[in-house]
């Protein structure tokens, strides 16, 4: 490590501001900083800090998000083998799908982070990790079957539109993974939805339909067996079928505390409301599936667990909160029923909410900021 | 039987070299006065290099209210005045005599006394800026009526000294000062107690004041928590408060007559090898505390705690308010991923670490930032350490765009920096918050002047 040390305290003064590197400053600084945490003391201020800092918090995301990632790439070459009607091992599936998912993230990464790199470097400040994360659930929210090319100028779009013209990590109203997902949605409708997108190289004659496809179009009889929908062994976006991978991923983020356990809670019991509401004046199949059903199909419980909690774009006051969540859920459950043009809810809902929590927010701080007049106002009576 | 309030919210931080309950006299000959330990004060010198001074002979005061007077804490000879940058004022050392003579000021039984005469001892004695007011934490105006006083007689903070064992024999001494305060407000003043262990004598057996119990973790002692739970401060209102070591100052100013400046200052951290406490006075020159007592690592000197204190060389003094003096590790190292291993070493307030589970094993921490300082990302956090009905974020965000109306709005009135020092403990971001709580109070008070 000495060596290492040694080299980059030797090259890095040509990163310095007006040196032969100095463009690449903030690019030395991410990667110096991720091989060996900053020697910087306190100035002002208190005198010692927490052990904590965004690479540690952003790094427990992404270890969350991993067996969902672990079980997509699996599963990815589970529908293709089955859809063709073969037979093949535990590792050549799981081979199948990680060629199929890598290159995916591959590009997902290089595209995301050379934009936020060059945008720390123009800015003059440090690369924000925030990345780390968004690069990874885009491509868990992507139909496997979704081109390169369609992923690069989706994630460009994503931290260029969603995030940077807000001025960067920490500003951005919109979720910027779901923006990309958004983007593709309704830039490429064919490539995003439908039932030939969701398994990778299949069998024409395979239908390939989502539970969700199959539901708004009146199949209900087809929709995969609850047990199937936990297991996550049916077609859908790479992350979002297994909800035993999501759920371990939740106990991670609730354990280590990264992830709001009052947004999760929040949205799952919108879900259920708005589920119980439809059985209660269910006029066709799908409005009488149990609400508890809703939970565990299609993209409820990941959105729920990963994309309603990202903290920047969601409510910040603890009892915004709550209501940020449940309005995600009710209107998931909402779309996904009553509207035929959109099979899943859950990204726009959880778009919708985004945009609204500044307001949400607004109105919590306004109780305190009342209640504090109040206060005041009651002693001048007296 | 007094009220006992329960803080739920905050968290303790555990260091390691917390002060062993043995007192010793400190040999030392320097003091020093340093202006820069009172927020708001633009001196005006009284004295210059080679003057000779007595306890209670004014040395400097402030310009912009001239009636508040900072006399020397001990008798001798002025024999440095020590300017910064821009010739601002840093410290006024003074070369103590062996022997303290004092100015003689009146001895009364503050009972007997109007509240105009006890202001006017405590003015010119210098012991008046001991008192100081919310919001704003400056040194109390005397022309102002107070709708409280307030006085925590337990510290919280890391490493905190001990105030059962600095007022412990000291009663009559005590009483005498509160009766004084107790003169000076129309409203009541209130004594805060730590509910968990039985108080010293002195403090439950206080009289003219109203005991309230305090239960919690950090920041439960301090002022601004107790405010707001007993009498909260609204815009407008003004609220004095002071600590235990200040009320021993203030009585022995009525018993003898003199400005005792008699201080005890408990030295404590990972890098001291034998803490305890030392009688002195304010502002005390550290290195005899220091001397053959620190281990031989780069270390950082602090006046007071780890979470508000302020840095001093090895050769400076205790500050004006402080009874503490903190000594840590230097962190000025480079650490090999050390973002990202599991380190049960590690103290932390978060689960990431595994440092939760030995709840009760301390810790040597030092100075490093542990990290880059990046934008507000994660939110919901300050609340688990801040217990006051305010919102924290949204209170360091109406500062940062620097919005009147928002601040008060949010509260602005019933916080102090030392309040943001947890969440900038553990601010993930890395914020430097308690400067800008400060910047935002600095602003408010230039706007309502």
């Amino acid at each position: 490590m000495k060596a290492l040390r040694n080299f980059l305290d030797k090259i890095k003064p040509q990163f310095e501001k007006g040196e032969k590197f100095g463009i690449f400053g903030s690019t030395f600084e991410a990667f110096e900083s991720f091989l060996f945490v900053s020697d910087k003391v306190t100035s002002k201020g208190s005198h010692i800090r927490d052990n904590i800092d965004m690479k540690r918090t952003m790094s427990v995301v992404v270890i969350a998000l991993v067996p969902a990632l672990l079980f997509g790439m699996w599963n990815v070459g589970y529908q293709h083998f089955l859809s063709l009607g073969e037979q093949a091992d535990f590792w050549a599936t799981f081979w199948f799908g990680f060629l199929k998912v890598f290159p995916i993230i591959v590009v997902c990464y290089v595209v995301g982070l050379g934009i936020e790199f060059a945008f720390a470097q123009m800015r003059g400040h440090e690369v924000n990790e925030g990345f780390l994360v968004t690069g990874m659930i885009i491509p868990l929210i992507l139909p496997p079957e979704t081109p390169l090319w369609m992923v690069a100028v989706a994630t460009a779009f994503a931290v260029i539109i969603g995030k940077e013209v807000f001025g960067g990590t920490g500003m951005n109203i919109l979720n910027p993974a779901l923006t990309a997902r958004a983007f593709l949605f309704f830039a490429y409708p064919s490539n995003m939805s439908g039932d030939k997108v969701w398994i990778a190289e299949k069998a024409d004659a395979f239908s390939g339909a989502t539970p969700l496809g199959d539901a708004l179009v009146g199949n209900i009889d087809k929709i995969p067996s609850p047990l199937e929908m936990i297991i996550g062994n049916i077609p859908g976006s790479i992350g979002e079928t297994s909800v035993i991978a999501i759920l371990i991923g939740a106990f991670i983020l609730l354990y280590t505390g990264v992830g709001s356990w009052r947004i999760m809670f929040s949205v799952i019991t919108g879900g259920l409301v708005m589920g119980w509401i439809f059985n209660l004046c269910a006029v066709n199949e799908y409005m009488q599936i149990p609400a508890w059903e809703h939970l565990i199909m299609g993209g409820f419980a990941f959105g729920a667990i990963f994309m309603a909690t990202d903290p920047v774009t969601a409510s910040q006051t603890n009892k915004g909160k709550f209501i940020y969540g449940f309005f995600i859920g009710l209107l998931a459950v909402l779309i996904r029923v009553v509207n035929p043009a959109y099979p899943e809810g859950m990204m726009l809902a959880i778009l919708f909410m985004n945009v609204f929590a500044p307001l949400i927010d607004h109105y919590v701080i306004e109780a305190n900021i009342k209640k504090r007049l109040k206060r005041a106002k009651k002693l001048i009576n007296i | 039987m007094p009220t006992i309030t329960k803080i739920r919210k905050g968290f303790d931080i555990r260091l390691i070299g917390e002060a062993e309950k043995t007192i010793k006299e400190l040999e030392t000959n320097r003091y020093a006065l340093k202006p820069t330990d009172f927020i708001g004060v633009f001196p005006k010198l009284l004295i210059k290099e080679g003057d000779e001074v007595k306890a209670g002979s004014p040395v400097f005061f402030d310009k912009y209210r001239d009636n508040i007077v900072f006399t020397s804490p001990v008798s001798g000879k002025i024999s440095e005045i020590r300017r910064g940058a821009k010739r601002v004022l840093l410290e006024i050392i003074i070369n103590a005599d062996p022997d303290i003579s004092y100015i003689d000021f009146e001895k009364a039984n503050p009972n007997d006394l109007t509240r105009e005469l006890i202001i006017e001892n405590m003015l010119k004695s210098g012991v008046w800026p001991l008192i100081r007011q919310r919001p704003y934490s400056v040194i109390a105006d005397p022309a102002d009526n107070p709708k409280a006083i307030f006085i925590s007689a337990f510290d919280t903070s890391p490493l905190a000294p001990d105030n059962d064992l600095i007022v412990h024999g000291q009663g009559e001494i005590f009483q005498t000062g509160l009766d004084a305060i107790a003169k000076l407000t129309s409203g009541k003043v209130h004594l805060n107690l730590k509910a968990d262990n039985p108080s010293s004598r002195v403090f439950s057996k206080s009289k003219n004041v109203q005991i309230n119990e305090f239960t919690g973790p950090h920041p439960a002692g301090n002022i601004s928590v107790q405010i707001q739970n007993i009498d909260p401060i609204n815009k407008g209102d003004i609220i004095w408060y002071l600590y235990p070591q200040d009320v021993l100052t203030i009585g022995r100013l009525f018993i003898e007559g003199k400005f005792d400046a008699s201080r005890m200052v408990a030295l404590t951290g990972s890098e001291i090898l034998k803490t305890k406490y030392y009688k002195t006075h304010i502002g005390a020159s550290i290195e005899g505390m220091i001397e053959d007592n620190v281990t031989d690592i780069k270390k950082r000197f602090i006046s007071g705690n780890v979470l508000t204190g302020s840095k001093i060389e090895s050769t400076g003094f205790v500050g004006f308010y402080d009874s503490q003096v903190t000594v840590i590790p230097e962190g000025d190292h480079y650490e090999f991923l050390g973002w990202g291993l599991p380190n049960c070493n590690k103290f932390s307030f978060y689960r990431s670490f595994c440092s939760w589970m030995t709840p009760n094993k301390k810790f040597r921490i030092d100075t490093n930032i542990n990290g880059g300082v990046r934008a507000f990302v994660m939110t919901g956090q300050f609340e688990k350490v801040f217990p006051m009905n305010i919102y924290p974020m949204q209170l360091i965000k109406a500062v940062l765009i620097e919005d009147i109306d928002l601040m008060e709005n949010l509260g602005i009135y019933e916080v102090d920096e030392e309040d943001f020092a947890l969440c900038e403990f553990i601010s993930t971001s890395k914020i430097e918050i308690q400067s800008i709580i400060r910047k935002g109070l600095d602003l408010m008070r230039k706007e309502m002047s």
